[in-house]
């Protein structure tokens, strides 16, 4: 079992969703989130003071799968996502202990 | 009172074609037929102008300046506006109205209407013979109500409530009472039209309300310090859409600050209301393209600020111009107050957080000298020039240097006997970090889990 956590820009969501969809891939949790890597940020200037702005808005998307099925997520999320500009985002894979459904306590793959 | 006479002419006039009225009668008949709609009408737009100028403290200038602090701020700051509109209403009627408009000294008036006494349905014919004196003092009142809220944004974000409090009630006696009644007020120093010494024209409180304020501002940033981490650490807005709505409403608003001050619906009304528009859409313009000029972007707060500052230019001689030099000001407003607040304010780094003297008072002074220039006999009977336009120029800025010296003087009597009392101006740094909203009122303004 693998959590896949993918930092996109957030304008590409809905092709990211559209592909995840396309290869069955039903579940996922989102958040509007702030960071940067090598992107540079942008300056503000409110009445003439400047900001430098470093932390960009990306969002966040995660996501839990059956092991099997990592590579085919993996080359989905990045054909969606990808502009091949800097700032497109990063995608983290993680092994995955258990995962369990609340209503009905079912353990792993039964609970994705 | 007003409603009877206008009864009784009523009555006389369907009586006349049966009892045969004799043409005297008849005459005095419909003349006061004709005064008293002319005073409904009056009345009507001097109400709505009330209401008007209302408006622009709250929800106006209190969305305006909260729009621009951070999130952290924001109630304290809107009811830094807000409590005015509770505080200073009480302070005109028990004592404010008279001492600006009471017959009294050069300075300051007696105490004929204090608690209102003398002030009912019957005009005070000195200043408005149409309307009822009770609406010519609520309409002054909203003066006094914006004029200290106007102050509260050089202090955003670091000042004690108490502090504002008994700063706010001792600037407005030190010096908008003393300013009001000086300009304004029958036998004040610089109201030559009516007794006084010399003749500056001040249609809706350029001097009384942008001077003074703008000038206090400064005077307030100065004794007051700096914001914690000014201006090192980020403090960007925190919404400037809730600016956006607020700067619209000041607009709005400000027809009924410089139109109104015609003090009734005449064509002098809307000969103001016109210069103030075009004014403020002038300012907008003038700074946008200083802006571009500066940074290369055209940006939504520089055109709200840009159409303000063109409105606090405009206001002393809204009624007093052509209506097209509207745009004059507006141009002048709007390069000037760009140029101190984005250039002159950062360069000396003093913290006049929300700009109130960097647009109200250079607005306001350039708004007391270009009437001086542009004032016309033309639109408005009361513009005598005895020594023209020129000659007015140095009235207008004789007005101008007062209002500056009293501003200063004032606010800085006011600041230090407001710190002896309250014991410290500033919130203490731990309430200042928190933000007004939890240390002072116990609230936050977004409750996003509610």
């Amino acid at each position: 079992m693998k959590k896949i956590e993918a930092i996109i820009q957030p304008f590409k969501l809905e092709e990211v969703k559209e592909a995840l969809k396309a290869i069955d891939i039903n579940g996922m949790t989102i958040s509007e989130v702030r960071g940067h890597g090598r992107q540079k940020g942008h300056v503000e200037v409110y009445r003439g003071r400047e900001y430098q702005v470093d932390l960009i808005p990306k969002v966040k998307l995660e996501l839990v799968i059956a092991g099997a099925r990592c590579e085919e997520v993996v080359q989905a999320i990045l054909r969606a996502a990808r502009t091949g500009k800097i700032g497109d985002g990063k995608i983290f894979i993680y092994d995955l202990g258990d995962a369990i459904r609340i209503r009905n306590a079912e353990r792993g793959g039964a609970a994705l | 009172m007003l409603h009877w006479n206008r009864f009784a002419a009523a009555l006389l006039l369907a009586a006349a074609p049966v009892a045969a009225q004799s043409a005297p009668e008849e005459i005095k008949a419909l003349k006061a037929a004709v005064a008293a709609a002319q005073s409904a009408g009056d009345n009507a737009w001097i109400l709505t102008s009330a209401a008007l100028v209302l408006m622009m403290t709250g929800p106006g200038l209190a969305l305006f300046y909260c729009g621009l602090v951070r999130k952290k701020n924001v109630l304290g700051t809107m009811m830094q506006s807000f409590i005015m509109m509770a505080v200073m209403t009480l302070l005109w009627a028990a004592i404010g109205y008279s001492l600006v408009f009471a017959p009294g000294t050069a300075i300051l008036g007696g105490l004929e209407f204090a608690m209102l006494r003398n002030v009912g349905a019957v005009p005070n014919t000195t200043y408005a013979p149409t309307i009822p004196h009770l609406t010519f003092m609520v309409y002054q009142m909203m003066f006094a109500v914006i004029s200290p809220a106007l102050i509260t944004g050089a202090f955003a974000e670091r000042m004690k409530f108490n502090a504002l409090l008994v700063y706010s009630v001792l600037w407005s006696f030190l010096v908008y009472f003393p300013v009001a009644h000086m300009v304004w007020g029958q036998g004040g120093y610089l109201n030559a039209f009516l007794g006084g010494t010399i003749p500056v024209l001040d249609f809706a409180g350029g001097t009384v309300v942008h001077i003074t304020t703008g000038v206090s501002a400064l005077v307030c940033a100065m004794v007051v310090g700096p914001r914690r981490g000014y201006p090192q650490e980020p403090m960007k807005p925190h919404s400037l859409v809730l600016s956006f709505i607020g700067a619209c409403l000041l607009w709005v608003g400000w027809f009924g600050f410089n139109a109104g001050s015609a003090l009734g619906a005449s064509s002098l009304a809307s000969s103001a209301f016109v210069t103030t528009h075009l004014a403020a859409a002038a300012g907008a313009v003038a700074w946008l393209v200083a802006e571009q000029w500066h940074n290369g972007r055209p940006s939504a707060l520089g055109a709200i600020s840009g159409a303000v500052a063109g409105l606090a230019t405009v206001t002393q001689g809204a009624g007093f111009v052509l209506p097209f030099s509207g745009v004059m000001y507006g141009l002048a407003g709007g390069f000037a107050c760009f140029y101190m607040v984005v250039v002159v304010k950062n360069k000396f780094g003093y913290d006049d957080t929300l700009d109130a003297f960097g647009v109200h008072g250079v607005g306001g002074i350039l708004g007391a000298l270009l009437t001086g220039l542009l004032a016309n006999p033309a639109i408005n009977e009361s513009v005598k020039l005895p020594s023209g336009n020129w000659g007015q120029l140095g009235a207008q800025a004789a007005g101008a240097a007062i209002g500056i010296v009293v501003a200063v003087a004032g606010s800085w009597v006011a600041l230090k006997i407001t710190a002896a009392v309250t014991g410290g101006l500033r919130l203490d740094p731990r309430d200042e970090t928190q933000g007004m909203d939890l240390a002072i009122h116990g609230e936050e303004g977004y409750n996003l889990e509610a």
